[in-house]
């Protein structure tokens, strides 16, 4: 069996730190891209639904950050990086609940300390890399094969 | 149920230009935390919330939720509806506080994001382990034999 040349997309999209008011264009771009090359439906909702999360994040505490997309038949490869504050505990910002968003960013209904763990649940590989002072790079990988 | 079932049941008014009462919804949840909404929500459902941001509105896209109703007369700025309007995705407005509301849904059977017919449902197992702690506390019986 003959295996054909993936065709691979690449892109990428900044993101500005604290604008609120344009906080989701660019999962929603990201969003409406897999859905044109035609992925599967429930890997388009997982990867969704962590590039926000991860996105919310970069506006929330970050001054500027950008996302990479890259995608092919088998997997889509999403890279939120940041220039801002880093984590300082990893191991306590991933624990369900733990956050140290502001008054503003919760009464937005963000800042409740959920957004690590949901990208960990939706994306079937996860890392982070985060430097203190310097910024922050999450990779996560979604694979369209179930 | 229709989406027309529902909003005549919360006497709900329209908010956005779009309504598609006519889609048919298999469940609701209710939440002002939209990490929550984003970890459990499920498709074809309806989100009823307390929170009027722009951020409602991107997080229904990313769980392709179908339409969103806004509890105790709360009415989303210009800004959240041309969003939704941009989406197609129906707003509403209901008089009813949340919990009312969800309690008039659910009485007129319409579930929530629990799936009893589904034994590996991740919300109802971890609902039965607390049932069951629940239990033993009341008991003390160690085997735990529910």
């Amino acid at each position: 069996m003959t295996i054909e040349p993936l065709e691979q997309l690449v892109q990428s999209f900044e993101i500005a730190g604290q604008d609120f008011s344009r906080a989701g264009e660019v999962s929603s771009k990201i969003r409406r891209i897999l859905q044109q090359i035609g992925a599967p439906v429930e890997t388009i909702r997982r990867t969704s639904v962590a590039t926000y999360e991860a996105e919310m994040n970069v506006v929330i505490h970050a001054q500027s950050g950008r996302i990479d997309l890259s995608a092919d038949r088998c997997a889509i490869q999403i890279t939120v990086s940041d220039v801002g504050p880093g984590i300082v505990d990893l191991d306590l910002a991933m624990q369900p609940g733990y956050s140290t968003a502001s008054e503003e960013v919760r009464e937005m209904g963000f800042g409740a300390g959920m957004g690590l763990s949901n990208m960990a649940r939706c994306a079937d590989d996860l890392s982070i890399d985060s430097v203190v002072g310097q910024g922050t790079t999450v990779k996560m990988q979604f694979r369209t094969n179930g | 149920m229709l989406l027309a079932d529902i909003v005549k049941l919360l006497t709900a008014t329209s908010v956005s230009s779009v309504a598609n009462l006519d889609q048919h919804i298999e469940n609701a949840g209710a939440s002002d935390l939209m990490s929550d909404v984003l970890a459990l929500t499920k498709p074809e459902s309806v989100l009823l919330t307390g929170l009027c941001t722009p951020q409602v509105v991107r997080t229904a896209e990313m769980v392709d939720l179908k339409a969103i109703v806004f509890v105790r007369n709360k009415w989303p700025d210009a800004v959240t509806v041309k969003l939704a309007d941009e989406m197609g995705l129906p707003l509403f407005s209901s008089p009813f506080p949340l919990y009312e509301a969800c309690g008039l849904l659910y009485q007129a059977g319409l579930p929530g994001l629990l799936d009893r017919r589904d034994p590996n449902d991740h919300w109802l197992s971890v609902a039965a382990q607390d049932g069951r702690r629940s239990v033993q506390r009341t008991t003390g019986n160690s085997r735990g034999s529910l």
